[in-house]
């Protein structure tokens, strides 16, 4: 199949960005996303040019590397899959296909379509972990959790970590990043005893950042390639209201 | 002392502090939307019914002033949050997109600060309108608009103030951003307080356009039988 790509090109943080238009020929229709690119990339070398800078890793969906906003949409937009899963028959010969950076002032450009999302990590860095000793693995069943605990924590640690959530909000928020952290964390027993913290923490740590706020529209939930429920940022929004109520009263 | 005001600083000074702040001001003037639309109603039982009504709030005197005190706090609070909120969502994203796609957003939640600005201006304007009442001289000295023994004709400020089509007009024009106001905002309310749960969340979404509906169909209702002859 045959594509018009714009892609944004952007050489560093600072430099000003734009869409350049590239010719896509005879792409496979079975290539996925990121393999489209290398395909471009690679004529693009063989001409001398500097070939499209974008993010990736696994290539199988799971470690939240790939993000590219497509025609507008986070990972293209069709829900419980990432970039690197998406492919090209869902696309039509001829198409027009914009290609863009996940945008957020807290996400800034590296370069072209790769983001730098250490503002992730410093949200984990404000309570996304258990102090505890992590040497050897204890007995799994040591510690009973209820199946529907087990089953919630689960689903909201099924978060990669990707950062569409930020790039489909229409504010650029974190919510449902922080909130399937916290919901995975406060929700076992391993989590809980720094349960009131880490909400405080992780939600100063994105404020901080430079994120946007919740206006409850769940762009994010749609955009989502692991589809975390919306429930996850009603649940953070009660821890942290619960927390605040404990830290301003008790200290 | 000091400590704690700092603590309830700090709390308003983060992201959600400010939204619970936001949803807990929308409650208290959900409340004050249904107290004004059940005293409006009662024009439907006639003029004394809500001449009597209107003067039993002004006898209250000091609470009344009590009560429009808070209002007017909740009101300043609501939009000081929201403002403030909305100027921190547009510096998170200095870049737009080239090309934006909405997935799932409904039109009334983008909307929101539109249809609350609107809906502020129409409220300036509807208390200039009846209760300071300069717009349409209702207070004037010849006592058009006073009964017998002296209180205001609210039966006959209503009716004549909706006979003016541009009155009625931009009344039912803030109810209708009202109420796309509330159909996002009150299943919003339920979320921001940490109050909805995969299973109640359909109910407060139907709660939120269900008191959408009652409470700005219950106020058009009023304009709409002025401008019928239904009252006269």
């Amino acid at each position: 199949m045959n594509l018009t790509l714009k892609v944004w090109r952007q050489k560093n943080r600072n430099a000003p960005g734009h869409l350049a238009e590239y010719e896509a020929r005879d792409i496979p229709v079975d290539a996925s996303f990121l393999e489209m690119l290398d395909i471009v990339n690679e004529r693009l070398i063989e001409k001398g040019e500097d070939p499209i800078a974008f993010d990736h890793d696994c290539r199988e969906g799971i470690c939240g590397m790939c993000s590219l906003t497509i025609n507008g949409k986070p990972h293209g937009g069709k829900g419980g899959v990432t970039s690197c899963q998406l492919h090209m028959r869902e696309f039509e010969d001829g198409q027009t296909i914009v290609i863009e950076p996940f945008r957020a002032r807290a996400f800034p450009v590296a370069k072209d379509l790769a983001v730098d999302r250490s503002a992730f990590d410093r949200i984990i860095q404000g309570g996304g972990y258990i102090s505890v000793r992590t040497g050897s693995a204890p007995e799994a069943n040591a510690a009973p959790i209820a199946k529907d605990v087990a089953d919630r924590a689960f689903a909201a640690a099924a978060c990669i970590g990707c950062g569409a959530c930020v790039a489909a909000c229409k504010n650029a928020s974190a919510m449902l990043f922080v909130a399937a952290k916290v919901t995975h964390l406060n929700s076992v027993p391993q989590g809980r005893p720094e349960r009131d913290r880490r909400a405080l923490g992780m939600v100063r740590a994105m404020d901080e950042a430079g994120f946007g706020n919740c206006t409850n529209q769940y762009e994010c939930v749609a955009a989502c390639p692991k589809q975390i429920p919306a429930e996850a940022i009603a649940r953070l929004n009660r821890d942290f209201a619960r927390a605040s109520l404990k830290e301003t009263l008790a200290g | 002392m000091k400590s704690l005001i700092l603590a309830v600083l700090r709390f308003y000074a983060s992201s959600i502090g400010k939204k619970i702040v936001v949803a807990l001001s929308a409650l208290g003037l959900l409340g004050f939307l249904v107290g004004h639309l059940a005293g409006n109603l009662l024009i439907f039982k006639g003029p004394d019914a809500i001449n009597a009504y209107a003067a039993q709030l002004h006898d209250l005197g000091g609470l009344l002033w009590v009560a429009r005190i808070g209002l007017l706090v909740l009101v300043g609070v609501h939009i000081a949050a929201t403002l403030q909120l909305a100027a921190a969502n547009r510096a998170a994203r200095p870049q737009e997109y080239v090309v934006s796609a909405t997935l799932r957003a409904t039109r009334s939640s983008r909307l929101m600060v539109l249809s609350g600005l609107t809906i502020l201006v129409f409220v300036i304007y509807h208390l200039l309108h009846f209760t300071v009442g300069n717009l349409h001289g209702f207070y004037d000295a010849d006592g058009a608009y006073r009964l017998e023994d002296g209180r205001q004709n609210v039966y006959k400020m209503m009716v004549d103030g909706f006979r003016v089509w541009f009155n009625s007009g931009f009344y039912l024009l803030a109810l209708g951003l009202l109420a796309s106001h509330l159909s996002h905002g009150v299943s919003s309310l339920f979320q921001t307080l940490g109050l909805t749960t995969p299973r109640t969340r359909p109910l407060f979404r139907l709660a939120g356009w269900g008191f959408a509906v009652v409470i700005c169909g219950g106020f058009a209702s009023i304009p709409v039988a002025v401008l019928a002859g239904l009252l006269k």
